[in-house]
């Protein structure tokens, strides 16, 4: 909508008479407000505050205010070793907290220039496909409350639960799992293991429809999302965005693919991208639709990973670890997709200490939460709630 | 990299990439460190710095469109801190290069490229909050993790934390 732009000035009014025409009527006497809309509101997932200058129902600017999580996670890793670090990356993204280790695992990994066995990267893959599953269904379910489906969201959480249980059942916890250590894994997998996943696999395809069937294609859901929240492809690359934000505004990226880790080149999978007919691309209903289509494609990685994984025959999990982690002196900057975009990791060893001199966490949620300024101005406050859905944000990550 | 060790295809992009910079910018820029791990150049000059960012950016065949990350680091023997920018060529070239720069630990400041690459403004007034350093030309350089009136700068080696804030006790 060209005429939001002069928002800035206020005194606008917008109403919608119905489907296709919206009445902009401008010079009305109004006063702005400020709304302070967080740390306690449900809809920020999380504790983040949103200091939105209102005019009417119109938002002319919403400043995020972060920083409620803060725990230092930063300056903890330079007082302690490599391995120590790893328990504290669980609790950067603590929704996605495999594909957080994997990525601090593989930044080390290249530091250390090590060979990992190959029954190591099957079964990170599997469990970090897996955990992607699981967050992709928190996103989509918290998405579905926020424009008031609760249905959804219980059965997204039905399923997670089964995921939550089988990695529980490999590493010991619910959500941070300390599983996947820099060169190996804590443990190998449980004996049963590899057949209930892929019985969860054959029980999650149609569930994975009928989710689609309630929500993506739900008339309510698809008017409060259709053409919100705009952006284009060139400012979400200027942004930083990553994953399946930047997915949603067309662009076909995505580490797995192009910038290859682990097994990753042996694997077939699609990467879902909007085609700009069942949504606009760029818009809000894009970036759920990625997430959602995303899950089928995680199933099949996960499908070609158990025909594929070699067996565990002499496997000793922990055969790669190096008995003390002192990376030579040097610098990485490595990174995975995660569910929520790129999460790097810059580390910076002296080549004598067991503990880096400098970690560097490079958050997806932080980088693709900062164009939350640019992209409230002119929107109606409802939708900023769809907007920031749409995000996706894990506070453990942006504050770290 | 040891002598007669071969370079890696990645390595070899970022070295192109690098020589049209080197060319444009002649002595601004350092020579380039040509490791495995994470391939750099650092800006000497650090008045040119944003520069040489809009170069890497524009030209046709650099576009360095993507900045994956910026850190902030602290260098307590050289009494310097510095910021390490990973810049990358994003569904264009795929060329990667870091690019470091320095400045003086009290008071040092660099040029902000907040406006060449809209990821740079939060990462910047990250890197204020822990190291101090300012970016000039930052639209708003304020403190982004830490609350406005904390004291000191985290991630700096030698930080001592305040004793009481708000009337709280600080360290436990």
């Amino acid at each position: 909508m060209q005429e939001l732009d002069t928002v800035g000035q206020g005194s606008v009014r917008i109403t919608r008479k119905n489907d296709n025409i919206v009445v902009i009527e401008k010079d009305l006497i109004t006063e702005q407000m400020v709304l302070a809309m967080g740390p306690q509101h449900p809809s920020t997932h999380g504790v983040l505050k949103l200091e939105c200058f209102t005019d009417g129902e119109v938002i002319t600017e919403a400043i995020p205010c972060l920083g409620y999580l803060h725990r230092c996670f930063e300056k903890t890793c330079e007082r302690v070793d490599y391995p120590a670090v790893v328990p504290y990356t669980d609790r950067l993204d603590y929704l996605a907290a495999m594909n957080t280790e994997f990525a601090y695992a593989i930044a080390v990994e290249k530091l250390l220039d090590i060979e990992i066995p190959r029954r190591v990267e099957f079964i990170r893959v599997i469990v970090a496909e897996l955990n992607r599953i699981a967050s992709h269904l928190v996103a989509i379910g918290t998405y579905g409350i926020d424009l008031g489906a609760f249905t959804p969201f219980l059965f997204c959480f039905r399923d997670r639960e089964i995921i939550l249980g089988l990695l529980e059942w490999a590493s010991g916890a619910r959500m941070l799992y300390n599983y996947i250590w820099i060169g190996g894994l804590a443990y190998d997998v449980p004996s049963d293991f590899l057949k209930r996943v892929k019985e969860f696999v054959n029980y999650f395809k149609p569930k994975a429809v009928e989710l689609c069937n309630l929500l993506t294609e739900n008339e309510i859901f698809v008017k409060r999302t259709w053409g919100i929240g705009m952006m284009p492809a060139d400012v979400a690359i200027n942004y930083g965005w990553s994953g399946p934000m930047l997915r949603g505004s067309g662009v076909k990226w995505d580490l797995r693919r192009n910038d290859p880790y682990s097994i990753y080149p042996e694997l077939d999978f699609n990467i879902p991208v909007p085609d700009g007919k069942s949504s606009v691309v760029g818009d809000c209903l894009s970036r759920h639709l990625v997430r959602a289509y995303e899950m089928d494609e995680s199933l099949k990685i996960i499908e070609q990973c158990l025909e594929k994984i070699p067996s565990s025959e002499g496997f000793n999990s922990r055969s790669a670890i190096p008995k003390r982690i002192r990376p030579k002196a040097g610098e990485v900057y490595a990174r995975a997709e995660n569910p929520r975009g790129e999460l790097g990791f810059y580390i910076e060893s002296d080549g004598k200490s067991t503990k880096p001199v400098r970690c560097k966490a490079r958050s997806s949620c932080f980088v693709n939460l900062s164009a939350m300024k640019d992209m409230s101005k002119g929107q109606l406050i409802p939708d900023l709630v769809a907007i920031i859905g749409s995000i996706d944000i894990v506070l453990g990550e942006v504050d770290r | 990299m040891k002598e007669g060790q071969q370079m890696s295809q990645s390595v070899k992009e970022s070295e192109a990439a690098y020589n049209i910079i080197q060319e444009q910018f002649g002595s601004a820029i350092s020579v380039f460190d040509a490791n495995e791990t994470m391939p750099f150049f650092e800006v000497l000059d650090v008045s040119r710095w944003t520069e040489i960012a809009l170069f890497m950016r524009d030209h046709t065949k650099l576009k360095f469109n993507y900045l994956a990350c910026l850190s902030g680091v602290d260098y307590p023997t050289e009494e310097k801190v510095g910021v390490v920018y990973n810049c990358e060529s994003l569904g264009i070239f795929n060329h990667k290069l870091a690019v470091k720069i320095r400045c003086s630990r009290q008071g040092g400041s660099i040029p902000s490229v907040a406006y060449v690459w809209h990821t740079a403004n939060w990462h910047e007034r990250e890197a204020f909050d822990m190291y101090g350093m300012t970016f000039t030309g930052h639209p708003d350089l304020t403190r982004i993790l830490c609350p406005d009136d904390w004291v000191g700068h985290p991630l700096l080696k030698d930080y001592k934390v305040q004793e009481t804030y708000h009337g709280i006790k600080v360290p436990y």
